[in-house]
């Protein structure tokens, strides 16, 4: 299986440990074998390990380390923002974040609201299952 | 004695620094008024004579001596107050009950008690827990609110929960058995009346917001993966 995704300026990943989890930065340059340089417009531009990056499938148009203006207006260009929240990673881990955040009623809700959905799949497929029986 | 004045005298003569006050003797003379005080007085200050003492009670010498002296054990005025409410626990917060037969029951909390412990409800007819006092240790507070206006628990304090005082049952042998009995103890139809007044206007506050009242039926429980220090309440 080749590779898909490549480290290259401009690359889009998700920081996956340390004090930025869970953020969407740029690659803007490699600082050597183990090392990026990683810039996001809410942050401060810096140095990351790769082990602590998830590629995404994301990838902007920019020259080596930009100025953060430059930055922000390649990500506007390239829509990053919505492509992410678009992308089934990106619903995922917005769907993740709310559930986190449920009090015990909410919990509560969502467990009939998922009875509720499995007993309609059910019965559709009792449907179609009579259907081919047939 | 002088009449105490309805609220205490600040004093006339601000400090400078600690120890010198603004105001010279002279001055304070005639700020606090006694110059008036003189002059009502005919130039004199009043003297109050020591009003004549009403005559003691001719005391009896006692009958009895101690033979040793004994301590009296030291004067203590302390008035316990009722523990501190947790700031997540309003009126009409819905609790999770953690110990005892209601473990696991969601639980509508209506006051804190003088004692301190917490009154809370079912309601009975939804779950099954009566008017109860439970200790605030055992107890989870969600931040799910019922709307508890229209209650009235006034009436309730900790003597209403009193346990009754069985007039002194003498057990001989023959009827030990037969003790066993009537153990049961009915209910007073007055503590009924008490629990449906109050459920009544409760239920309809629950009946208003969808799916309240099963998730008040429901108990709760920690399933697989739920990470209790990571939960939302």
């Amino acid at each position: 299986m080749p590779f898909k995704r490549y480290v290259e300026i401009g690359r889009v990943a998700l920081v996956n440990y340390g004090k930025d989890y869970g953020k969407l930065v740029v690659i803007v340059d490699v600082v050597d074998q183990n090392r990026a340089l990683v810039d996001a417009p809410d942050m401060v531009r810096s140095q990351m390990n790769f082990k602590r990056l998830t590629l995404t499938d994301i990838k902007i148009d920019i020259n080596r380390v930009p100025k953060k203006k430059t930055l922000i207006d390649a990500m506007e260009k390239a829509d990053v923002k919505n492509k992410w929240e678009n992308s089934s990673w990106g619903r995922k881990l917005i769907v993740q974040k709310r559930r986190a955040l449920l009090n015990d009623f909410g919990r509560f809700k969502l467990m009939l609201a998922k009875i509720k959905k499995a007993g309609i799949v059910r019965q559709e497929l009792a449907k179609l299952k009579k259907e081919t029986a047939a | 004695m002088a009449a105490k004045r309805k609220t205490p005298v600040k004093s006339r003569n601000p400090d400078l620094i600690r120890g010198v006050g603004k105001y010279s003797r002279s001055k304070m003379y005639h700020k606090r008024g006694l110059w008036a005080i003189k002059a009502k007085h005919g130039g004199v200050f009043p003297r109050h004579d020591p009003q004549p003492k009403a005559p003691a009670a001719a005391e009896k010498p006692p009958k009895f001596y101690p033979a040793d002296d004994v301590k009296k054990p030291l004067l203590n005025k302390r008035k316990p107050k009722p523990t501190k409410l947790r700031a997540s626990i309003t009126p009409g917060t819905v609790l999770i009950l953690l110990a005892g037969r209601f473990m696991g029951k969601r639980v509508v909390f209506l006051k804190q008690l003088p004692s301190g412990l917490l009154l809370v409800t079912g309601p009975f007819k939804i779950n099954g827990v009566p008017l109860r006092r439970v200790n605030q240790s055992y107890v989870i507070a969600t931040s799910t609110k019922v709307d508890i206006s229209g209650v009235n628990v006034e009436k309730f304090d900790d003597k209403y929960f009193a346990k009754e005082v069985d007039k002194k049952k003498k057990k001989n042998e023959g009827e030990f058995f037969e003790a066993e009995k009537e153990d049961k103890k009915k209910l007073p139809e007055d503590k009924k009346e008490d629990q449906k007044a109050v459920d009544a206007s409760l239920l309809k506050s629950i009946e208003g917001v969808p799916d309240l009242k099963a998730y008040l039926a429901a108990r709760f429980s920690l399933k697989s993966g739920m990470k209790p220090h990571e939960l939302v309440f």
